[in-house]
């Protein structure tokens, strides 16, 4: 499948960071599968009008976090599903994200119950992306 | 080889008693795509000037590809390339002429790359270089300064005038030219969305001061805004923050935008009782503005007074 990336440059959100969101998300989605190649760092800067270096910091980042593998010579590719993380640093994430959530989300007076529900729709959304 | 390409030492001009570039420090890696901004009138052209050997400094100096600027040879200029403001172009020549002409002055012109320039802006080599229109003769201008395959690429505010689809032309011209990774590229503008697609590195002048000297990166993560917003009444009495850039108040709402936020103030940021801090995100453009606003004085992320890289 053709891989669809769009970047707006101007926003708030620097330009390698919408291209890590994009390709993270294509992956949760399935839209790209594992061992799947991505387009390389040149041919990506080139069809998106961009400097090569973001590109390739965006796909340094998707490899740390265990999204891409990057196959010296050959390019890079969606990464088998593996954990990257210890089962204590992915508790310790996973608090780390619930709080900075509740810290935006406390002072909006909902009760648990409807932002329990809430999260459970979008999470539904999310993978069906 | 030196790593910078361009590095100068307090470089100072005056005219008249009046001070246009002020003890600049600027370095610039070799290999990098680097942006120039400032508002105009800042100093940036008198300091290309500077650094071209066009213009002695009042003080202070100016190496460039490793040489003192006031004494580059013309085999140092061969390896420069230099697009001055405007676009100028001799009018009753033919695109064709001005390829010639140019060619002469130098011992290496690749002919592949200006054609390809030409094409992109869609030139015919017989017209007339007066009868062109801006974005084509700004076309022009840049085959002529690409044909050499400069090593230092000095582009003073090449995208003035232009519509957007030359705009992109010249950006993937910028970037077709750095595929070699020795090549490295000054440019000034103020499209800053154009900026943040190319730009490694930035210099923000202001006034003559050199206020910035960064990674894009850097500059985009330290040039932060948060909104606070508390009950109603009063705001509560905010803690002093050192690199507070402006400030906006509203009714329940305080807008702060702030350089180089350390982890304490930030800290005693988020913990002012009774108020929600959210961050917002800001782009390179609103982080500029802010960041040259009239409130906004003190320098920051010059490598020599943070060290932040």
């Amino acid at each position: 499948m053709t891989l669809r990336l769009e970047i707006f440059a101007g926003s708030g959100e620097p330009i390698y960071a919408q291209l890590e969101a994009q390709v993270r998300r294509a992956v949760v989605a399935g839209a790209l599968t594992e061992g799947e190649q991505l387009p390389s760092v040149r041919a990506l800067a080139e069809r998106l009008t961009v400097n090569p270096n973001t590109v390739a910091r965006a796909y340094n980042e998707l490899i740390t976090e265990g999204v891409l593998v990057a196959r010296p010579g050959r390019g890079f590719f969606v990464a088998p599903r593996r954990q990257v993380f210890s089962d204590a640093e992915c508790q310790r994430r996973l608090d780390a994200a619930i709080r900075a959530f509740l810290d935006e989300v406390a002072l909006l007076g909902l009760t648990q119950t409807q932002i329990q529900a809430r999260l459970r729709t979008l999470s539904a959304e999310y993978k069906k992306l | 080889m030196s790593e910078h390409v361009i590095e100068t030492n307090g470089l100072t001009r005056f005219f008249g008693r009046n001070c246009v570039v002020n003890e600049l420090n600027l370095k610039i890696p070799r290999g990098s795509i680097f942006g120039f901004l400032g508002r105009n009138g800042a100093g940036k052209s008198t300091t290309i000037r500077m650094l071209l050997g066009l213009l002695a400094p009042t003080r202070g100096s100016a190496r460039v590809l490793g040489r003192d600027s006031a004494a580059l040879t013309p085999d140092d200029r061969a390896r420069i390339g230099y697009l001055p403001e405007g676009h100028h172009v001799y009018g009753w020549m033919t695109v064709s002429e001005c390829g010639e002409f140019q060619r002469a002055f130098y011992n290496q012109w690749n002919d592949e790359i200006f054609h390809a320039v030409l094409s992109h802006f869609r030139l015919d080599m017989k017209t007339k270089a007066g009868n062109l229109s801006r974005g084509q003769r700004a076309g022009l201008c840049l085959a002529l300064v690409l044909a050499p395959e400069p090593e230092l690429l000095v582009l003073d505010d090449p995208a003035l005038g232009l519509d957007p689809v030359a705009r992109r032309s010249l950006i993937q011209s910028m970037l077709y030219v750095t595929r070699k990774a020795d090549r490295t590229i000054l440019f000034s503008s103020h499209l800053l969305s154009d900026v943040e697609r190319v730009a490694d590195e930035i210099a923000v002048l202001d006034r003559g001061v050199l206020r910035a000297c960064c990674r894009q990166d850097t500059f985009r993560r330290q040039v932060r805004q948060f909104t606070l917003r508390y009950a109603d009444g009063e705001p509560p009495p905010l803690p002093a923050l050192t690199g507070l850039l402006q400030s906006f108040r509203t009714e329940r709402e305080v807008s702060l935008t702030v350089a180089n936020l350390s982890a304490d103030d930030e800290r005693a940021l988020r913990a002012l009782p009774n108020v929600s801090v959210e961050e917002t995100p800001l782009s390179l453009e609103d982080a500029f503005i802010s960041y040259v606003s009239e409130r906004g004085e003190k320098s920051f992320f010059t490598k020599d007074l943070e060290g932040v890289k």
